[in-house]
């Protein structure tokens, strides 16, 4: 990546443009239930079967708003410190198409629930503020599917009436990376709060993307908003294309249509979708079977309450405890590593050592096993018992090491594979004397050579003393009774 | 002895309670009404079986023992708005038809929880939009009502619960269940000599009950007289978590207080409700109204609610704008009409399916309702009327500085023939402009009959009260009843 303090720039044939990006991000509340019915919203369920009456748009069915969807939403409007509207009301956005049962879209336009945030983002050595516009609750629409029968489509109402959090963030990115470094904080505040658990993959994350470029200092140009795109990676490919196509259009004497863009993961490149003038005509108005939303100072205090060290407090935390800023960011950008290690610390292990050791040895080896941390063999105690034994004198480093794999393998308890292993280092200076007298007398040219004047030979004799000792004596005990007994 | 199906609500609750006659026998009176009166056209589906079933429950109750529910025996009229488990549910209309809900409404299971049994579906306009009951798909109620000068024009029963307002005027049922977006309980009550309140907003449930104007919409009984009424809203509402606007509050023992007497009351009357061109006989009949609530110890206070002339025209932008989200949701995808043209797309099946699903009234409104919420007009429209209905709503807050209820007529007219109106939309959205401005404001109103025209048809006096006032509204009505002691009833001629 090019160094932060640079601007990203695209140059062109009349000289260097600026991309201006602004990002709204559709984050699929994590709840049990849907937005304003009570059906299910597990992921991956058969077409169809997670749809009530009301997801249905049955007459007369009504909408009851889901408490724990707008307490989520409220979470993390507090864990980017927005405003938080304690009245807000739902809107219904009006508009025909096949996915969306009751004809509209229950949203919030003109009130949200959430105003103005922010989210720091770091690129490079540089810290930046990317401004939250609002977050609005919405209702997600259900799936169609074209290819399935010649002449008819196929709807699946699973997703509609699915809480999402709309997350409109203001233009304020100027290059792909920080658009990459936006979603990827947002989506790790998201996974701390619990309120989205951010798997894109699996579509409860998507941005919509909107690009325009400009001559730097000008005026914003005009954007395009590219829909739907629902990878990290693809949003910052779908910038730099689309980046990229606007300043050809734009150095060839055209003009910037504002319209809908699709992103097109397997060229990487995007299209039209349709352009501002057959846009819909969407027809808002309050939503008249839905009661405007009032949050009373008891529910917010629950709401904040329950809010978790969020990411950057946390990494601060763990600076003062001595981690090196690099260590406290890798145990902080996600909240199942950050959850571990806090375990681990409280489990009683040393910060400093025990960040060392995650970092490296841990996350080396489950990157290895390709495992996350959600599902490493180890668990955050037996860890702190590893760590505990190497304190003690225990375990030698390299004894740890070894017990460490036995643990990958077996999923045991350092101690009882220390104890069945027979992995204990020794101090006992009797043994380890009666050793070293055995090496010196076994190798009486080296000790020779030591004596007169080749010092370098004690390495020699250290580690044939440990081979003697399978490996389990302690090196330091090693190390002072060689230097008495060579004198 | 009187017939069975002279028998009201009360009348019918205490003679099976006091073993007078059965349920059963209450409920075959009323279905073989039902069955003999097919000239009104006032029923959709005919459940005979149903009021059966609860009438027997009710009976075999009584042989236990057991306290009666509070309408036990009682079989009523479902207006075809509310979904009904198992029972076909079109709201009057084309693209419903055949549509037979899995779920039953929360208005409509509050009245089985009560005891009641189901007479059938009532026919009304399609869903729930006219004045006259005259754009159903399924053809007009005609008014069980003939004008006494000789002449057999059919008569419009009043809308939009015109099956409901038919049904209990020609005692095919001791009551019926209505809904009231803009009058609908109270003008079709007033068009045929029964009585009629809208509830509060909030009161009764929508839950389940096909939505036209979901701000406006409230369910309420129409019957035979006060009391009545008072029994089956008591039956009909109450708290319903699957409605966000539901009032979350108890349900007053509205019937044991009701009280006639008025001492200390002050009634206001609303100096614009005294609009050009309203026949003579209706400003009499508001007149005795007035003298009738003095005698009933109320003092009368004058009043201004100087928003009135704007009520219809923002009514008459609301609710077409929610109506026309509302019935966004008929497209032919899920249930009920579809029309696919071979080789048709998606958009031409949608266009098709409503071409043919809604009738002219409803595409009138929904076409309406999509242009004053369209981006350009949004604002010189919608917001401007939300306005107006606030500044309406403000203008009963005040009237309750001075006053506890209001006295007006129900409607500018009595009953007029089928098809008179029918070609002028306009003049057929006037009838709502007594009952309008109260629903704008979500108050309990109701309609009682006053007295007859000279042409023997029933006028109506409307009694609107404060937000949750129903018992005020009800005792009022009450001290009105007693005193018109109205009798007048339709000739048999069906």
């Amino acid at each position: 990546m090019a160094d932060a303090s640079t601007p990203f720039r695209i140059k062109g044939a009349t000289g260097d443009w600026e991309v201006v990006i602004g990002l709204e991000v559709h984050a699929q509340v994590s709840s049990n239930a849907k937005l304003f019915s009570g059906a299910a919203t597990t992921f991956g369920a058969e077409p169809n079967t997670q749809v009530s009456l009301v997801d249905a748009a049955m007459p007369g069915m009504l909408p009851v708003p889901n408490r724990e969807c707008i307490r989520q939403a409220v979470r993390t409007g507090m864990a980017i410190d927005a405003q938080i509207n304690k009245w807000s009301r739902f809107d219904r956005k009006n508009y025909f198409y096949a996915d969306l049962p009751q004809g509209y879209q229950i949203s919030q336009l003109y009130h949200p629930l959430v105003g103005e945030g922010a989210v720091e983002i770091e690129v490079g050595d540089d810290t930046k503020t990317i401004g939250v516009e609002r977050i609005h609750v919405e209702q997600d629409a259900g799936k169609l599917m074209h290819d399935q029968h010649p002449t008819r489509s196929y709807v699946d109402l699973n997703r509609s009436g699915v809480a999402l959090m709309e997350i409109v963030s203001r233009p304020d990115m100027r290059s792909p990376a920080e658009a990459g470094a936006y979603l990827t904080k947002l989506r790790s505040i998201l996974r701390y709060v619990g309120s989205c658990d951010g798997n894109m993959d699996q579509g409860s994350m998507r941005a919509d993307v909107n690009v325009s470029v400009r001559k730097p200092g000008d005026e914003f140009g005009t954007r395009t908003e590219t829909k739907n795109v629902n990878s990290i990676r693809f949003v910052m490919q779908a910038i730099e294309h689309e980046a990229a196509r606007q300043v050809d259009v734009l150095e060839a004497g055209g003009t910037i249509v504002q319209e809908t863009r699709l992103f097109n993961p397997d060229s990487g490149t995007t299209r039209s979708m349709r352009s501002k003038e057959d846009a819909h005509d969407y027809r808002y108005f309050p939503d008249p079977d839905l009661l405007p939303l009032e949050l009373d100072d008891a529910f917010l205090d629950e709401c904040r309450t329950s809010l978790p060290e969020l990411p950057d407090v946390k990494r601060a935390r763990y600076e003062g405890l001595g981690i090196t800023p690099y260590n406290a960011q890798v145990l902080t950008a996600e909240v199942e590593s950050a959850r571990w290690f806090d375990t681990l610390l409280d489990a009683g292990a040393k910060p400093v050592t025990a960040a060392n050791w995650v970092t490296s040895e841990l996350f080396g080896a489950l990157n290895r096993l390709g495992k996350s941390i959600g599902d490493s063999p180890v668990t955050p105690g037996q860890a702190a018992e590893l760590l505990a034994l190497v304190a003690d004198g225990t375990l030698s480093g390299s004894l740890a090491k070894q017990v460490f794999e036995a643990m990958l393998e077996t999923g045991d308890a350092p101690g009882k594979i220390v104890e069945e292993r027979g992995l204990k280092q020794t101090s006992d200076t009797g043994a380890i004397e009666a050793v070293i007298a055995d090496v010196l007398a076994k190798n009486p040219g080296q000790l020779e050579q030591y004596r007169s004047g080749k010092v370098a030979l004690f390495g020699f004799f250290v580690g044939q003393t440990m081979k003697a000792m399978g490996g389990k004596a302690n090196p330091a005990v090693v190390n002072d009774l060689l230097k008495k007994a060579l004198g | 002895m009187t017939a069975l199906t002279d028998l009201g609500i009360a009348a019918i609750r205490n003679g099976v309670r006091d073993g007078d006659f059965s349920a059963r026998e209450v409920a075959e009176a009323f279905n073989a009404a039902v069955a003999a009166a097919k000239p009104l056209n006032a029923f959709l589906v005919e459940t005979p079986e149903h009021a059966l079933a609860a009438a027997d429950a009710a009976d075999a109750a009584r042989a236990a023992g057991e306290v009666l529910k509070p309408m036990a025996g009682v079989p009523i009229g479902m207006k075809d708005l509310f979904c009904t488990k198992g029972v076909p549910t079109t709201a009057a209309s084309h693209i419903l038809e055949g549509f037979t809900p899995e779920y039953e409404s929360t208005v409509s299971q509050n009245l089985w929880n009560a005891g009641a049994g189901m007479l059938g579906k009532l026919n009304l306009d399609q869903f729930a939009m006219g004045s006259s009951n005259e754009t159903s798909y399924f053809g007009n109620v005609i008014s069980p009502w003939r004008r006494n000068d000789g002449g057999n024009a059919p008569l419009a029963p009043g809308g939009s619960s015109g099956g409901s307002s038919s049904a209990v005027a020609a005692r095919l049922a001791p009551g019926a269940t209505g809904t009231d977006t803009g009058g609908s309980i109270r003008q079709p009550a007033a068009f045929v000599g029964i009585s009629g309140i809208k509830p509060t907003y909030g009161r009764c449930s929508r839950w389940g009950t096909i939505a036209f104007a979901s701000s406006l919409d409230q369910a309420g009984p129409m019957a035979r007289d006060v009391r009545d009424c008072a029994i089956m809203l008591e039956a009909m509402a109450g708290f319903d978590a699957k409605d966000a606007t539901s009032l979350d509050l108890p349900v007053p023992n509205w019937e044991a207080q009701l009280n006639a007497s008025l001492a200390g009351k002050r009634v206001g009357i609303p100096k614009e409700y005294r609009v050009d061109g309203m026949p003579a006989e209706i400003e009499a009949l508001w007149q005795q109204g007035i003298a009738w609530l003095k005698d009933a110890g109320a003092e009368i206070v004058d009043v201004s609610l100087p928003h009135t002339k704007y009520a219809l025209p923002a009514y008459y932008i609301i609710a077409p704008a929610e109506a026309s989200s509302n019935l966004a949701r008929y497209d032919g995808v899920r249930y009920g009409l579809r029309d696919l043209p071979e080789g048709a797309n998606l958009q031409e099946m949608y266009a098709r399916t409503r071409a043919e699903g809604f009738g002219n009234e409803v595409k009138r409104r929904i076409l309406i309702g999509t242009y004053v919420l369209s981006a350009g007009f949004y604002d010189a429209y919608y917001t401007q009327a939300q306005k107006v209905r606030t500044l309406i709503a403000r203008d009963f807050e005040r009237a309750w500085d001075v006053c506890d209820v209001l006295l007006t007529p129900t409607a500018p007219s009595a009953a007029f023939a089928l098809g008179e109106k029918s070609a002028d939309p306009l003049a057929m959205y006037l009838n709502d402009v007594f009952t309008v401005p109260s629903s704008l404001a979500g108050l309990p109103a109701m309609s009682v009959p006053g007295g007859v025209d000279a042409a023997g048809l029933p006028l109506g006096l409307q009694v609107i009260g404060k937000p949750l006032d129903e018992q005020g509204v009800l005792n009022a009505a009450l001290a009105l009843e007693e005193r018109a002691g109205f009798t007048a009833r339709p000739a048999k001629w069906w």
